[in-house]
């Protein structure tokens, strides 16, 4: 959805709330002021602010009891410490929880004004300037939008094209208005409101996201998002995304953007949930960039992600890929739910650390259907002094008869002090599963780059060809663009680490 | 072409050349033999520029240039190639890709422009052709999975794109079968003219039926220690190192 059309909801929703607002307002408790027609809200969190939330978007009561629910849930959980992170201790009243897309208070002037870092890297990842406006959040870059998508009418005639399939394509908050029995039906059914700590911070406070229907028999007539993922990046430190594929459905969904983005909100909690039913397919692709910090480790994102797939139909599959080089602190473990008999469920992943990152990433595949199927490839690469675990659940319920899953968990270092580690938890219930497991742990040769030197490649040039070649696996299932594009990202991710 | 003065060099502590000289002009073929450990794949590191090894002594000129001076790559760019005794595995790197890259790497650093995909490929055509390789080796990653003989083609293979002024085979013979090492030693001859040089390390006398050096050298604990012509060889075939005791 085009950001012209958030604004012009929201300039309604403004109009018709006045009078919501009031109320609002004088619910506040003392010392909290926030002002409703103000773009960003104050630090704090309380249930004030869930509802001022809830009200600047227009929300109906189910949703803001929703919210309620999950922030009184949340009251009562603790901070997970379980994984092989050393995560400093996060003020969630030092945060704002509500800031609206279009301000502009920090944003820089003009490119003149944004950090040459951080354009350095758009021109080598061959980023056109007009679309190097939005991504480093240049004030007005609603022209640049304009000139990116030559104005409304692409992005209508990609609309119209949905539209035509009967496919729902919108903002998460846009559904709420316009779908809600869909959001009602689906909301949390994957990722319930109490399913841990961060999903349920992101239940209460949610900022926006996606939400994608795909009606039965219907194969999405394009890759989602390609063409979006400019126009829908404002959503926040605290996305929600649910995507449905009725039965027979098929749809390839790519979030990220390789260019790392100007943000100022240090933690990111998302919530993913998908719904597959009987003989549907959901390829969710996946390119995460957030700033990973300095050379001394100071800054970064703390990224918390939730994501899940439910198999719920027969012959359901879905396919995880993700590529995660950003983020000073990654927290991710994209699951999959084989309820449906003979679905099947897919994790490719690479992830990279650099200098004093923190990655803890992996998956979960819960077998409960017959004959259900998983694949598991995880690709680690470790340099400078950052640290990169693994962690993947396999599980195989009683009932699954004939389970399979293969798990392939390769780590790469690079250099003396990076940790790799890895571990693979395995849960069998049933005889009948067949459960492979491999691991390596291997480091870039001196032999291998004597070898690619003498041949006359730089070592530079030496290690990204090797590494490329090690993620190779998980590159394939990328849609073709992005596979281009994640190798130039991994390139620039590990300058500096190799020499 | 290539001067070498009394290079000393050692791994560690472990000093390996000795005060090793050797003299090459453009176009000729020198072969050196001698015992197990006795320095010969060293002095190919020496040349090649490998980091673990460290010349204490000594110098290397190379058509004009101080080649010590010189990094890895910009030895191999300046026309220095080895053909490894032991070419190692580069796991999901493409072997045509992996070639490309180094062509192109040697043209940019010599100033000229990349090569074309298409010229490239006829090349690639035409030289697989040569050395009798089987075209799915040009799309499996580089030496993995390969048999002991088809890593040491691949090698030579490498070489005819590369076209080096320079080229030392470290034991390319050792692990071929007896039509291999023909079609090896083909593809070496072809590459033979009046600007290229050799280094042909080996074991066996009947390598050099085939490619026929224009002197023989015997390496012994880090030093030259004879020097004949191709009869040399032979001779040794028939006595072994044993004399060296003495
Ligand atoms: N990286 C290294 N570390 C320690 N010792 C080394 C290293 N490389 C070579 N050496 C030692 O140096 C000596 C010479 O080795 P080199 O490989 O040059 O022998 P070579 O003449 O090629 O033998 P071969 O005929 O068996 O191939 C050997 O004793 C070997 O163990
Ligand atoms: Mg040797």
């Amino acid at each position: 959805m085009s950001e012209q059309v958030i604004e012009t909801k929201q300039a309604q929703v403004q109009q018709e709330n006045a009078e919501v607002h009031k109320r609002v307002a004088q619910t506040y408790k003392d010392g909290f002021v926030t002002d409703i027609e103000s773009d960003t809200f104050p630090p704090g969190l309380n249930e004030d602010v869930i509802r001022a939330i809830s009200a600047k978007k227009n929300e109906p009561q189910w949703m803001l009891d929703w919210r309620l629910k999950a922030y009184e849930k949340w009251l009562t959980m603790e901070q997970p410490n379980w994984a092989k992170l050393k995560i400093p201790e996060i003020d969630f009243n030092a945060i704002s929880y509500f800031s609206s897309p279009k301000s502009d208070e920090n944003a820089p002037e003009t490119l003149a004004d944004v950090d040459p870092k951080l354009l350095e890297t758009y021109a080598k990842l061959g980023v056109p300037l007009h679309e190097q406006e939005i991504l480093a959040g240049v004030k007005k870059t609603k022209v640049a939008v304009d000139v990116v998508f030559d104005s409304v009418s692409v992005t209508t005639t990609f609309k119209k094209e949905l539209k035509a399939a009967g496919v729902i394509f919108c903002s998460f908050s846009e559904a709420v208005q316009d779908h809600p029995e869909l959001v009602k039906q689906y909301l949390g059914q994957v990722v319930p409101i109490g399913d841990n700590y961060f999903s349920a911070l992101n239940a209460a406070v949610f900022s926006d996201g996606s939400f994608v229907y795909i009606p039965k028999n219907t194969r999405c007539p394009m890759e989602l998002s390609t063409y979006f993922r400019i126009n829908e990046m404002n959503t926040g430190q605290f996305e929600r995304t649910l995507i449905i594929a009725d039965d027979g459905a098929e749809v390839s969904y790519l979030e990220g953007c390789t260019a790392p983005m100007r943000d100022e909100n240090q933690l990111h909690a998302a919530v993913v949930e998908l719904f597959i039913l009987d003989n549907a397919k959901i390829k969710y692709s996946t390119v995460q960039n957030w700033y990973p910090g300095d050379e001394e480790g100071k800054g970064g994102i703390y990224n918390f992600v939730t994501k899940r797939a439910a198999c719920n139909g027969v012959n359901a599959k879905v396919s995880w890929t993700q590529v995660e080089t950003g983020s000073a602190i990654t927290w991710k473990y994209p699951s999959c739910v084989l309820r449906g008999d003979n679905s099947r469920g897919e994790f490719y992943s690479v992830a990279l650390t650099n200098n004093y990152q923190q990655a803890d990433t992996g998956t979960k595949m819960i077998h409960l259907g017959k004959n259900t199927k998983s694949t598991i490839i995880s690709k680690g690469i470790s340099a400078g002094k950052s640290h990169n675990t693994y962690r993947g659940l396999v599980r195989i319920s009683k009932k699954a008869e004939g389970a399979r899953n293969h798990t392939q968990c390769d780590s790469l270092l690079i250099g003396k002090n990076c940790g790799a580690h890895t571990f693979p938890y395995i849960e069998c219930s049933n005889n009948s599963a067949q459960l492979e497991h491999e691991a390596t742990t291997s480091k870039i040769s001196e032999d291998q780059l004597f070898y690619c030197k003498q041949r006359g490649i730089t070592e530079e040039d030496a290690t990204s060809m090797i590494v490329d070649g090690f993620c190779k696996e998980v590159f394939k299932e990328l849609p073709m663009e992005f596979a281009v594009e994640a190798k130039a990202l991994l390139d620039i991710s590990l300058e500096g680490a190799v020499g | 072409m290539l001067n070498i003065k009394n290079i000393h060099a050692q791994v560690g502590e472990n000093k390996i050349l000795k005060g090793l000289n050797l003299n090459i002009k453009p176009g000729e073929v020198h072969a050196i033999m001698g015992p197990n450990g006795s320095g010969k794949s060293t002095l190919g590191n020496v040349l090649a520029g490998m980091e673990k090894v460290e010349v204490t002594d000594g110098s290397v000129d190379f058509l004009g240039k101080n080649l010590l001076d010189l990094e890895i790559e910009e030895r191999a760019a300046e026309g220095v190639f080895m053909a490894f005794q032991y070419p190692v595995e580069i796991p999901g790197v493409n072997n045509m890709y992996f070639l490309r890259a180094a062509l192109n790497a040697q043209l940019k650093y010599r100033g000229e422009p990349e090569i074309n995909s298409s010229v490239f490929l006829k090349l690639v055509r035409e030289k697989i052709k040569m050395m009798n390789m089987r075209d799915d080796l040009l799309r499996r990653p580089v030496n993995e999975g390969f048999s002991g003989g088809e890593k040491k083609r691949n090698e030579i293979f490498q070489m005819s794109i590369l076209e080096p002024k320079l080229a030392i085979l470290d034991e390319t013979d050792s692990g071929l079968d007896i039509d291999a090492l023909k079609i090896v030693s083909d593809g070496v001859n072809q590459l033979r003219n009046e600007d290229r040089s050799f280094i042909v390390i080996t074991h066996y006398q009947r390598l050099l039926d085939y490619i026929v050096p224009d002197y023989v050298h015997v390496l012994s604990d880090g030093k030259i220690v004879r020097t004949g012509d191709k009869s040399l060889a032979l001779e040794l075939e028939e006595t072994g190192y044993g004399w060296l005791e003495k």
